[in-house]
């Protein structure tokens, strides 16, 4: 994984409650290899209609807007299902973070897995924030992940909570796996003692 | 101090914690075809399976609902996902069943079903149902696929532990009510952001009178309110739900395993960080009318009006929710005609849903444009078929198929057309899940037979 490193990009407000990953990443999408075709997934049905035309309407289509590399949605942001395909499909298409008042715990998870920051700002924020960006478009915000800032167009900057045990390994790009294999001999241990206390804990027939 | 059910489990599976994130062990890790890209994650950088003893899978999300063979599966891509499949069961030793296995079927029906789900366990899968399996009295929670890698590669997960929320339901069962139509007002009360960042328990009298179907209904749905997992604490229907299921303990295991599950349940005065509860009496056949599981109204109510609604985000999201639905603000749920009927999913698909979707059925004919039956798993298929609910519903003009995820996901391409209305017994009804341009509407199997012979929706305690 690559380290997390503080950048300035245009944002696009996305105006919608609980975007599930099925908008996200439509299901029929989810067995297709991972090639250059893989950033149109992204919010397909919400951004082309069934001839494969783009929705003027959908901020991905609109001047300004095209180029964004952080997304500003609402409330319960990446609810629903557990495909990590939704985080794929969003670097894909260039996007690096979120920004909203709440996510869905497994998108939240799966985001930092990939060095994509999801970002938790207050709901008046976020809706300040969409508002600014479609005043202005194109407007760019600088996401700091190291002080934990977000600084809107108007130069506006608010502090976002991340765990600090979560910011290091993305900050560092540390490999999940690579780190939890320094414990094995931890969980050897456990499993050990879990094993003797637990017997019937098995998937073989018995 | 009394500890929470959700504190025991926790506590028996915490390897370590480092900055308030605990490394926490992993009982059993149950796969489907889609948990390939934890497989090929292992195989890129060379690293074996630590624990092929704790896991087992079937193949459920790609397989098709009309034929039992690969061959017929849509696309390439598809049938590829499938020999991976297999191939990655068979060279790790891992305990499957491929798709010509009678054992096969839904993840979350043939866990239970097989007895890999135990109380006391921390279970997890690469699929956000896993959830269902917490009804046992277990800690179950869907992951993805850096995570499905992650525990292949060390059966252990870095979790924060969650919040703790227990929602309790009292009262007599009303009639016509099941284990759907409570969470379906669970999931209206708290909301679709409400369980986030909680381990839920659902405890009270009505949760405990409802049956282990109900109650893996319920805990499959928890991930609809937000939720991290959801549980029930084990009790005599547990066990003797579990009792000589095929991978569940025998003999002295099965005594001494019994001993610690009745361990389990909260202690009388733990302390949760938040408590709900709703009137169980109060409860009614629900139905969803929009494109959030919490826009779920007993059958009898209508489509709420976006004027009532004064916080203006609000407003715009019931009116895009009614507009993608093709409703009008205040229209009676039972207005609503219905194009096409699904009774299947992790959700509703077991052999007491079947049945009392039969119980509707029967001597009735459907006046929808297609109707289908996809048992939970092949073992259900069998009984159901063995107690003659097959007849019941092809007699009555349902198609009768395999058992795979189908139309709750639309994955193996069991979709249906732009514009039509399913009335469906899954858990979610976003806008194009079964489809691009699809109206969902989520019901009870009951329910969803009373519209499939009704053509529109019905209440089902009109039906004798």
């Amino acid at each position: 994984m690559e380290p997390f490193k503080t950048f300035s990009a245009v944002a696009a407000p996305l105006d919608m409650l609980n975007v599930d990953t099925d908008q996200v990443i439509p299901a029929r999408f989810l067995s297709r290899p991972l090639d250059e075709r893989y950033g149109t997934y992204l919010f397909h049905d919400l951004r082309f209609d069934a001839d494969g035309n783009e929705k003027p309407e959908f901020v991905m289509n609109r001047e300004g807007f095209r180029a964004a590399q952080v997304l500003v949605a609402d409330r319960n942001f990446g609810c629903g299902s557990s495909r990590e395909n939704a985080v794929t499909a969003l670097a894909a298409a260039g996007f690096k973070a979120v920004i909203a008042p709440s996510f869905g715990d497994i998108f939240y998870s799966n985001s930092l897995k990939n060095g994509f920051l999801p970002i938790r700002l207050p709901d008046e924020t976020c809706r300040r924030l969409r508002e600014m960006l479609h005043e202005g478009p194109g407007g760019e915000v600088t996401v700091d992940l190291e002080s934990q800032t977000v600084t809107a167009p108007d130069q506006s900057t608010w502090s976002f909570e991340i765990d600090p045990f979560q910011k290091n390994k993305v900050l560092q790009g540390l490999d999940d796996i690579d780190f939890t294999m320094q414990f094995l001999g931890e969980i050897e241990t456990f499993e050990q003692g879990y094993d003797a206390r637990m017997t019937w804990v098995t998937t073989r027939p018995g | 101090m009394p500890a929470t059910m959700f504190d025991k489990i926790w506590d028996a599976h915490a390897i370590l914690e480092r900055e308030g994130n605990t490394l926490l062990h992993v009982a059993f890790h149950l796969c489907h075809d889609g948990s390939a890209g934890g497989f090929a994650k292992l195989k890129e950088r060379g690293i074996e399976v630590r624990r092929p003893d704790r896991m087992a899978g079937t193949p459920d999300h790609y397989v098709p609902t009309t034929s039992r063979r690969i061959e017929d599966l849509a696309t390439e891509d598809m049938r590829r996902i499938f020999r991976v499949f297999g191939e990655n069961f068979t060279a790790n030793g891992i305990t499957h069943f491929p798709v010509e296995d009678a054992r096969q079927g839904i993840i979350h029906v043939v866990g239970p079903e097989q007895g890999f789900t135990q109380p006391g366990l921390v279970i997890v899968c690469g699929d956000s149902h896993t959830s269902t399996h917490g009804a046992v009295g277990a800690i179950a929670f869907g992951i993805g696929s850096s995570e499905v890698a992650h525990v292949m590669a060390t059966q252990a997960l870095w979790q924060k532990r969650p919040k703790t929320m227990r929602i309790t339901i009292n009262g007599e069962r009303p009639f016509g009510v099941t284990g759907k139509d409570a969470v379906l007002a669970i999931i209206a009360h708290i909301g679709a952001v409400g369980g986030t960042g909680y381990a839920v328990e659902y405890a009270g009298s009505l949760i405990r009178a409802f049956s282990m179907e109900e109650r893996l209904t319920v805990c499959n749905m928890s991930i609809e309110a937000g939720a991290r997992c959801g549980m029930i604490a084990p009790d005599e229907k547990t066990f003797d739900y579990l009792k000589g299921r095929p991978f569940a303990p025998a003999g002295a295991e099965w005594d001494k395993a019994l001993a610690h599950w009745q361990g389990l349940p909260s202690d009388p005065g733990a302390a949760f960080d938040r408590e709900e509860a709703l009137d169980g009496a109060a409860l009614a056949p629900m139905v969803t009318w929009g494109t959030s599981p919490e826009n779920a109204v007993a059958v009898t109510d209508r489509v709420p009006d976006p004027a009532d609604e004064a916080d203006e985000e609000r407003r715009a999201a019931l009116e895009g929710a009614i507009d993608y639905m093709g409703l009008a603000a205040g229209q009676a749920i039972t207005d609503i005609e219905v194009d096409r009927v699904f009774i299947g999913s992790c959700t509703n698909s077991r052999i007491e849903d079947l049945r009392a979707a039969a119980k509707v059925v029967e001597g009735r004919r459907i006046r929808v444009g297609h109707a289908f039956v996809s048992p939970g798993s092949g073992l259900i298929k069998k009984q159901a078929e063995e107690e003659g609910l097959d007849r019941v519903f092809t007699e009555a003009g349902f198609e009768w198929r395999e058992s795979a995820c189908s139309m709750c996901v639309g994955m193996n391409g069991d979709i249906a057309r732009p514009g039509e209305r399913t009335a469906s017994t899954s858990n979610r009804n976003f806008r194009g899940r079964q489809g691009p341009g699809v109206r969902t509407h989520l019901v009870s199997p009951a329910m969803a037979a009373a519209a499939a012979v009704s053509g529109r929706f019905a209440d089902v305690r009109e039906f004798g």
